[in-house]
């Protein structure tokens, strides 16, 4: 544990707080592509100022990495709130008995195929998975960029987001489901599912 | 034995180390067993890897000179 500015006064924070940011910022960035898409810089302006109006809250260096991360999440989805809600047309019913790779096995979209379900996946340029992930609903991108983007543990998430473990574990589960539904539906509206299609 | 139903709910859990020591035993012994399934383990395997690999990103330039400016611009 690294004793910080408990006892330091505000200068001292701002610095750290400053210090701190100028390395996260591009990592910082990309989780706000991948939540926020291109409103990402304005979720890290909002950020930035909401960690300096808030830095007093700052107690450890070793911290200060995930309060910022947990700040960006939170102006994300102030963000989020004011968004009408068609891109997360994802049925949650139908999601939970959906499996990607029996999808594919029986529709078997390129029956000259004998790697079919990488042949699958190999029609999805990295902009087309973005662009999928954009489909979940926040409640499930969160967690899933978080920890399959960018490393962090459920545990960890669940602190984030001030939620428990159990909801951010039963969310990732949740959000694989949704992704895998969203695969599908992406390719056949992008006309992925054709033979030489790219 | 648990169903292929049982095992391929769990499977991104097996993947990511966070399945209990029964729960691993019993999808390990199912997996020995069903071919099916060990189809769907290397395909969630890849699909993990098609979300990371999508992680990466450049920062376009201006983008974080604006973001260092505003860093640099607070309480000076």
């Amino acid at each position: 544990m690294d004793p910080v500015c408990s006892a330091e006064p505000r200068a001292a924070r701002i610095e750290l707080f400053r210090d701190v940011a100028r390395q996260q910022l591009p990592r910082l960035y990309r989780i706000a592509r991948r939540i926020v898409g291109d409103e990402a810089e304005d979720a890290v302006q909002d950020c930035l100022l909401k960690a300096y109006q808030h830095v007093d809250q700052l107690r450890e260096r070793s911290a200060a990495s995930a309060w910022l991360v947990r700040i960006l999440v939170n102006c994300c989805r102030d963000r989020l709130r004011g968004r009408a809600r068609s891109q997360e047309d994802v049925d949650l019913d139908a999601m939970e008995d959906f499996s990607l790779y029996r999808t594919i096995a029986y529709e078997d979209p390129f029956p000259y195929s004998d790697s079919l379900h990488l042949d699958f996946l190999a029609e999805f340029s990295v902009d087309d998975v973005r662009q999928v992930l954009l489909r979940l609903p926040e409640l499930y991108r969160i967690p899933v960029v978080l920890v399959y983007m960018q490393g962090f543990l459920a545990r960890e998430v669940a602190e984030m987001l001030d939620t428990p473990l159990g909801t951010v574990l039963a969310r990732l589960h949740r959000g694989r489901k949704a992704f895998e539904q969203q695969m599908w539906r992406y390719a056949t509206e992008h006309g992925l599912l054709r033979e030489g299609a790219r | 034995m648990i169903s292929c139903a049982e095992a391929v709910r769990q499977l991104w859990e097996y993947i990511d180390d966070v399945v209990d020591v029964g729960e691993r035993a019993a999808i390990e012994t199912h997996l020995a067993r069903c071919r099916r399934c060990c189809g769907e383990l290397e395909f969630a395997r890849e699909l993990r890897r098609t979300l990371t690999d999508a992680a990466d990103e450049d920062v376009p330039d201006d983008v974080l000179r604006r973001l260092r400016h505003t860093l640099e611009e607070l309480e000076r």
